[in-house]
C-alpha cells in the first residue's frame, strides 16, 4: 500500500506525459459556451477561462512537469556526478576550487538563484531546464564529492591503483557504482523539487508561454478567478500535489531501505 | 577558537566574492544584446549608446567588474531603468514589509512547530504522532504558489475573514505568513521530533526522572533545552529559504517586498535592479547562515567551528 499507491501515481504521470500526443487531446480548443464551467457542469474536470477543457490541459501539465523534471534531474546528477568524483577523487587544488564553487552557488537559496537565470535567459521551457540544471548539479556534486572522499581509502580503489588502472576507469568503474544508493535517493527528492521548481517559475511566468500549458501557468490562471471558478486553482494544484507526495513517499521508502543517511 | 573563527570569517569573504562575482556575470548570460533587450529594438542610437555607456557594457569585462565592485563597496547601487529613481530608495521602500513578512512567518513556524514536534515525539505511534507527521508530509508537498491561493480561497473568498492581498490592513500579514512558515514548520516540526526522540533515549533523563521529577520538569527542563540545538542550525539554515520563499508568495498576495520588487524587475527587464535584488536575498543568506554556525558553537561547548563543516 505505502509503495504501490504513490508507484500507480507516478506510473500514471509518466504514462500521461508519454502517451499526451496518442490521446487525441485538445488542450488548446477553445468552447466559448463553457467558459468557466465547474466540473460537475461540462467535461471532466471543467473548462478555464477561454473554454479549453482543464482535463486536456493537466495532462498536457503532466508531459511539461515529467520532461522537465526528467531532463534536468538527468543533467544535473550526471554532470555532479562527475565534477564531485572528480574532484573528490584528484583532491589538492582542483578539489579546493571545485569547493568554493560549489559553496558559492549554495550560498545563492536555489529557487531564487533559478528565477534570476530563468528571467535573465528569456521565457521559454528550454531555458527552464537550463536554468535548473545550473541550479541542481551542486547537490549532486556535494553528495559524490563527499562519498568518493571516504571511498576512495578502500581496498578495492588501492588494489585497482596497484594493478595500473587508469584514474578514469577508477572513477567510472570502481567508485561510480558505489554512489549510486545515495545517489539515486538524492535523484529521487529531487524530482519532487523539480516539480515544484517548474510550476513555480511558470507560476511567475518565466516557464512555457502560452498556450503551452503548465501546472504552475494553470494555477496563475486560475488566481484571477478564485471567486467564480475555484476548480481553475484545485485541478492543477491537486495534480502536482498528488505526484509531489508520491514522490517524496518513494523516496523515503528508498531511503529506509538502500539505508542511506543524506546530509 | 580565535584561528578557527579567521578562517570561517576568511572562507565566508570568499563565498561573498563570489556570489558578487556569478551576481555580476548575470547581466552578460543574457542570449543578445542586453541593451537591446533592456530598451526595445525600437530605441534611437543615441539613447542605446547612452545606456551602454552608463552601464560600462562598452568596456571589458575586467574592468567592467572592477567598476562593479567598486561600487558596491562605495554603496553605489545605481539607478532602476524602470523606475528612473535611485535603486537605494526602492530598497528602502521596500525592505520593511519583506522583514515584517519573514519575522511573522517565523513567528508563526515556531509557535506551530515546536508544540507539534514535541507531541509527535512524547507520544510517539500514536494518532497524534501520525497526524504530526502527515502534516509534516503535507506541508513539505505543498509549495507555496498553490497554498496562498487555496488559503484566500478559505479564509478570503469563502469565509470573508481576512483581505485577498496588499499591505493596507493589519490583518492583511496572517494569510502571507501562514503561506510562507507552512513548509518551514512542516520541516521543523519533524527535526524537533527525532531530536527530542533522541534526548528522551539518554541517561540524564531517565536520571531525572529517578530524582522523581514530574514528565512535565523532564520535559521543559531536560528534554527540550538539549532537544533545541540541532533545531537552532536547521531553524538558521531555512530562515534564507524563507527569504528566497518570500519572492514568490509576495507576488502570490501583492505583498510589497524585496521579492516582489525582484519579479517585477525581472518582467520590466530592469537587469541593474534584479542584480542588486538577487544580491541582497543571497548576501542575507549567507550572513544568516555563518551567524547560525557562531551561534550554535556559542550556545554548545562541545561544538567546535572547524568540526562542523567536515565532509
Amino acid at each position: 500500500m505505502r509503495v504501490k499507491l504513490p508507484a500507480a501515481i507516478l506510473l500514471l504521470w509518466a504514462a500521461a506525459a508519454v502517451l499526451a500526443g496518442a490521446l487525441g487531446l485538445d488542450p488548446d480548443r477553445i468552447r466559448l459556451e463553457l467558459i468557466l464551467a465547474p466540473p460537475w457542469e461540462a467535461g471532466w474536470l471543467g473548462y478555464d477561462d477561454l473554454g479549453r477543457p482543464l482535463l486536456d490541459r493537466v495532462i498536457a501539465g503532466a508531459r511539461t512537469s515529467f520532461w522537465v523534471a526528467l531532463w534536468v534531474v538527468s543533467l544535473s546528477a550526471v554532470a555532479g556526478t562527475l565534477i564531485g568524483s572528480i574532484s573528490g577523487y584528484l583532491g589538492g587544488k582542483v578539489d579546493r576550487v571545485v569547493v568554493h564553487v560549489i559553496d558559492i552557488f549554495l550560498a545563492f537559496p536555489g529557487i531564487l538563484l533559478a528565477i534570476a537565470l530563468a528571467g535573465i535567459l528569456g521565457p521559454g521551457i528550454g531555458n527552464v531546464v537550463i536554468a535548473l540544471s545550473l541550479v541542481g548539479w551542486v547537490g549532486f556534486a556535494r553528495l559524490a564529492r563527499a562519498q568518493v572522499l571516504s571511498l576512495k581509502q578502500r581496498e578495492h580503489v588501492a588494489a585497482a591503483i596497484a594493478l595500473g588502472s587508469r584514474r578514469r576507469r577508477i572513477i567510472l568503474r570502481h567508485l561510480i557504482p558505489l554512489l549510486s544508493a545515495p545517489l539515486i535517493v538524492e535523484a529521487t527528492f529531487g524530482v519532487a523539487s523539480i516539480v515544484i521548481a517548474e510550476a513555480g517559475l511558470s507560476f511567475l511566468g518565466l516557464g512555457v508561454q502560452p498556450p503551452a500549458a503548465s501546472w504552475g501557468s494553470m494555477i496563475r490562471d486560475g488566481t484571477r478567478y478564485l471567486l467564480v471558478a475555484p476548480h481553475m486553482v484545485l485541478v492543477p494544484g491537486l495534480a502536482m500535489l498528488l505526484v509531489v507526495l508520491a514522490v517524496n513517499l518513494l523516496g523515503d521508502r528508498l531511503r529506509d531501505r538502500m539505508d542511506v543517511r543524506l546530509r | 577558537m580565535l584561528a578557527e573563527l579567521t578562517r570561517r570569517l576568511l572562507s565566508t569573504a570568499i563565498v561573498v566574492l563570489g556570489v558578487v562575482v556569478l551576481v555580476f556575470l548575470l547581466i552578460h548570460l543574457i542570449p543578445r544584446d542586453p541593451v537591446d533587450v533592456m530598451l526595445g529594438e525600437s530605441a534611437s542610437a543615441a539613447d542605446r549608446e547612452a545606456l551602454r555607456q552608463n552601464l560600462g557594457l562598452d568596456r571589458p569585462l575586467g574592468v567592467q567588474l572592477g567598476e562593479y565592485l567598486g561600487g558596491l563597496a562605495r554603496g553605489e547601487l545605481g539607478h532602476s531603468l524602470h523606475h528612473r529613481r535611485p535603486i537605494v530608495e526602492l530598497l528602502a521602500e521596500r525592505i520593511p514589509a519583506t522583514l515584517e513578512l519573514a519575522l511573522a512567518a517565523l513567528a508563526f513556524t515556531l509557535v506551530l512547530a515546536l508544540p507539534l514536534g514535541l507531541l509527535a515525539a512524547v507520544r510517539r505511534n500514536t494518532g497524534w504522532d501520525r497526524g504530526a507527521m502527515a502534516f509534516s508530509l503535507l506541508g513539505v508537498s505543498i509549495p507555496n504558489f498553490w497554498l496562498g491561493p487555496l488559503l484566500i480561497l478559505l479564509f478570503s473568498v469563502w469565509l470573508g475573514w481576512l483581505p485577498v492581498s496588499g499591505r493596507e490592513s493589519p490583518g492583511a500579514l496572517i494569510l502571507p505568513a501562514l503561506t510562507l512558515g507552512m513548509s518551514l514548520a512542516a520541516v521543523l516540526s519533524r527535526m524537533v521530533r527525532s531530536s527530542v526522540l533522541e534526548v528522551l533515549g539518554e541517561d540524564f533523563i531517565r536520571s531525572a526522572y529517578a530524582r522523581g521529577l514530574s514528565t512535565r520538569q523532564v520535559l521543559t527542563r531536560h528534554a527540550l533545552p538539549n532537544a533545541l540545538l540541532p533545531v537552532i542550525t536547521v531553524l538558521g539554515l531555512q530562515l534564507g529559504t524563507l527569504l528566497a520563499g518570500a519572492v514568490i508568495t509576495e507576488v502570490v498576495f501583492g505583498w510589497p517586498g524585496l521579492g516582489s520588487l525582484t519579479i517585477e524587475a525581472i518582467q520590466s527587464r530592469d537587469y541593474p535592479l534584479v542584480q542588486v535584488c538577487v544580491l541582497l536575498i543571497s548576501l542575507s543568506y549567507v550572513l544568516v547562515n555563518m551567524l547560525t554556525d557562531l551561534l550554535y558553537a556559542w550556545i554548545d561547548p562541545r561544538i567546535r567551528l572547524g568540526e562542523s563543516d567536515a565532509g
